[in-house]
């Protein structure tokens, strides 16, 4: 990890206005992103994780703040350029895969849009891809239904790879598999990570996959980020009780694993003293 | 020895396509006593949901389904049921969770008129003031803290956990002495998913109603369940108290799950072996679990 803040995050805020009402999604969030790191945005549905996410993505208009993309202020509309630069991957691929295109069509699609590579040599790129995500060439012939929910998501992340940008943002890409599945999808994602030097935004909700992918964490609670740190810290030493009560909600297997959660649970000597 | 509210014994089933039979199930046996919470936990395609549905008398709709074997409701062999017979069970004595609060509750009714119906099952001439009356108090025992609003509302207006939470309400409703759980929370936060497995544990201690929960993932099962049988590609590959298989797993497909699921403690992403042959090597059972009359 080099020191150079890939993405910047300044005071980014997001208001939605529902009839008269306000709703503060994001509540003024700076965040440095670095090359090369995995970045886990963690926090429970609405605190607000998949609306930074989106405004990342240029999907929605922040309604504050800057982002900046290597020390370049990102606009609220978009370039190609731009949009090229930040892919991403959804939870469920299903939905996110086009069912009337090939696999192939899919993967195709960007290089076209973006005009990447020779055009006599974009089919060679698509069979690269699905190289790249370990599934066979003559997959580029199938339709996303004729796969299973595992090979979805290897074909979703194929076509993120596809622009060749250094940032992914991965949103809970791995919630609607199964514990098998998810185990190989992470391997997978490990692995492109370090021979492509990618850097990832990892959302998502379980902190057991976050333990074990991300290098810091951000937590975010009612739109705010009330905690960022290393992964070690945010586990050994969570200073925040949000964060405590994330960690004690996870289902675990091991004694170990328990008594973590235990201690975790137990409130600190500083509350304590409040109390 | 009292009767156990479920048993299964050496079920089948296969699917007849277009290349003729495909076996899905290759003889299982289960059961679950009064009151007990039992899991059935594999991967997805190992035929943990098709039992359920057979157990609830849906697949044997199925035309293609070919079901043999023995399942056995409180005693009474379900083959031996008429429809309606069957019908009758569903929803009073047996009831069903399902994976995806939101969309198994109808959007276009209000949660009070969706209770109503689920109380028409055992009084069939419930007035709908009463039904809202009884129903508030269903809710209010989920830890619903306004049930008026939760019954005015349509499910679209409620969150998934307290979609989740009028599931379990429903659920539970008219006593039934089987609850079926398909991945409860699965779709939920993880904080939620906590919430809601310490409520319906509560409540089906209260009731003494027994449970069978699917699941693919150990560590819900290990916070949930007395004992667990875990299932692979149509066959039950182990099967013990939730406490022995957890200190002892025994079969190499057990482990593998159990390796698969990521450690909040840390140590990496798992290597999983796709398949292994030794996946497919024969039922252990740990002590003092056997199948009522010795079956395997």
């Amino acid at each position: 990890m080099t020191a150079a803040p890939l993405l910047v995050l300044q005071s980014v805020s997001k208001v939605f206005r529902v009839g008269n009402r306000e709703i503060v999604a994001v509540d003024n969030v700076s965040l440095d992103v670095m090359k090369g790191e995995c970045l886990a945005i963690v926090g429970e549905s609405g605190s607000g994780k998949s609306t930074v996410a989106n405004i990342v993505l240029g999907i929605y208009a922040s309604s504050g703040g800057a982002i900046f993309l290597h020390g370049e202020e990102l606009p609220q509309r978009r370039a190609s350029t731009h949009r090229r630069a930040i892919q991403l991957v959804q939870q469920n691929p299903l939905s996110s895969l086009n069912p009337k295109r090939t696999v192939g069509a899919s993967l195709r699609l960007p290089l076209d849009v973006h005009g990447i590579g020779e055009k006599a040599d974009r089919w060679k790129r698509v069979s690269a891809l699905l190289e790249e995500v370990h599934l066979p060439a003559d997959y580029r012939s199938r339709s996303p239904a004729a796969l299973s929910g595992g090979q979805r998501q290897r074909v979703a992340i194929a076509r993120a790879l596809a622009c060749e940008s250094e940032l992914v943002v991965l949103d809970e890409p791995t919630s609607a598999l199964d514990v098998l599945v998810q185990a190989r999808i992470l391997k997978l994602l490990k692995e492109l990570q370090r021979r492509r030097g990618l850097t990832y935004i990892f959302i998502t909700h379980d902190l057991s996959v976050v333990r074990n992918i991300a290098d810091r964490v951000a937590v975010f609670e009612k739109g705010r980020m009330v905690e960022l740190g290393t992964v070690e810290s945010i586990f050994t030493n969570p200073s925040h009780p949000y964060t405590r009560s994330l960690i004690a909600a996870v289902p675990v297997v091991t004694d170990e694993e328990q008594a973590l959660k235990d201690r975790l649970a137990r409130p600190t000597e500083e509350e304590f003293e409040r109390i | 020895m009292t009767e156990p509210t479920l048993l299964i014994r050496d079920l089948h089933l296969s699917f007849k396509g277009y290349s003729g039979l495909v076996e899905v199930l290759h003889g299982i046996s289960m059961h679950i006593n009064r009151g007990e919470r039992v899991a059935l936990v594999g991967e997805s395609g190992s035929g943990k949901s098709v039992t359920a549905r057979i157990v609830l008398g849906l697949l044997q709709m199925t035309r293609a389904a070919r079901i043999g074997g023995l399942v056995a409701f409180e005693g009474q062999d379900i083959a031996q049921l008429s429809r309606r017979q069957h019908h009758r069970l569903r929803g009073t004595r047996m009831s069903m969770i399902f994976q995806d609060p939101t969309s198994s509750l109808n959007p276009v009714y209000r949660i009070s008129e969706q209770f109503h119906e689920v109380l028409k099952r055992t009084v069939p001439d419930i007035e709908r003031e009463e039904g809202d009356r009884r129903a508030a108090g269903l809710l209010s025992d989920c830890s619903i803290a306004d049930p008026e609003r939760v019954l005015a509302s349509y499910p679209f207006q409620l969150s998934g956990g307290l979609n989740q939470r009028v599931m379990i309400a429903m659920a539970l409703a008219n006593e039934p002495s089987l609850l079926i759980a398909d991945e409860p929370g699965t779709a939920l936060d993880v904080t939620v998913q906590a919430q809601t497995l310490k409520l319906m544990r509560a409540l089906v201690a209260r009731h003494n109603t027994a449970v069978l929960f699917i699941s693919h993932n150990l560590g819900v099962v290990r916070e949930f369940a007395d004992r667990v049988y875990v299932i692979y590609k149509g066959r039950i590959v182990e099967h013990g108290r939730t406490a022995d298989l957890f200190d002892d797993p025994r079969h190499a497909y057990t482990r593998a799950l159990m390796d698969a699921i990521p450690r909040l403690t840390g140590g990496g992403i798992p290597e999983i072996v796709d398949h292994s042959d030794s996946y497919l090597a024969p039922l252990i059972v740990h002590e003092g679990c056997a199948e009522p009359g010795g079956a395997r």
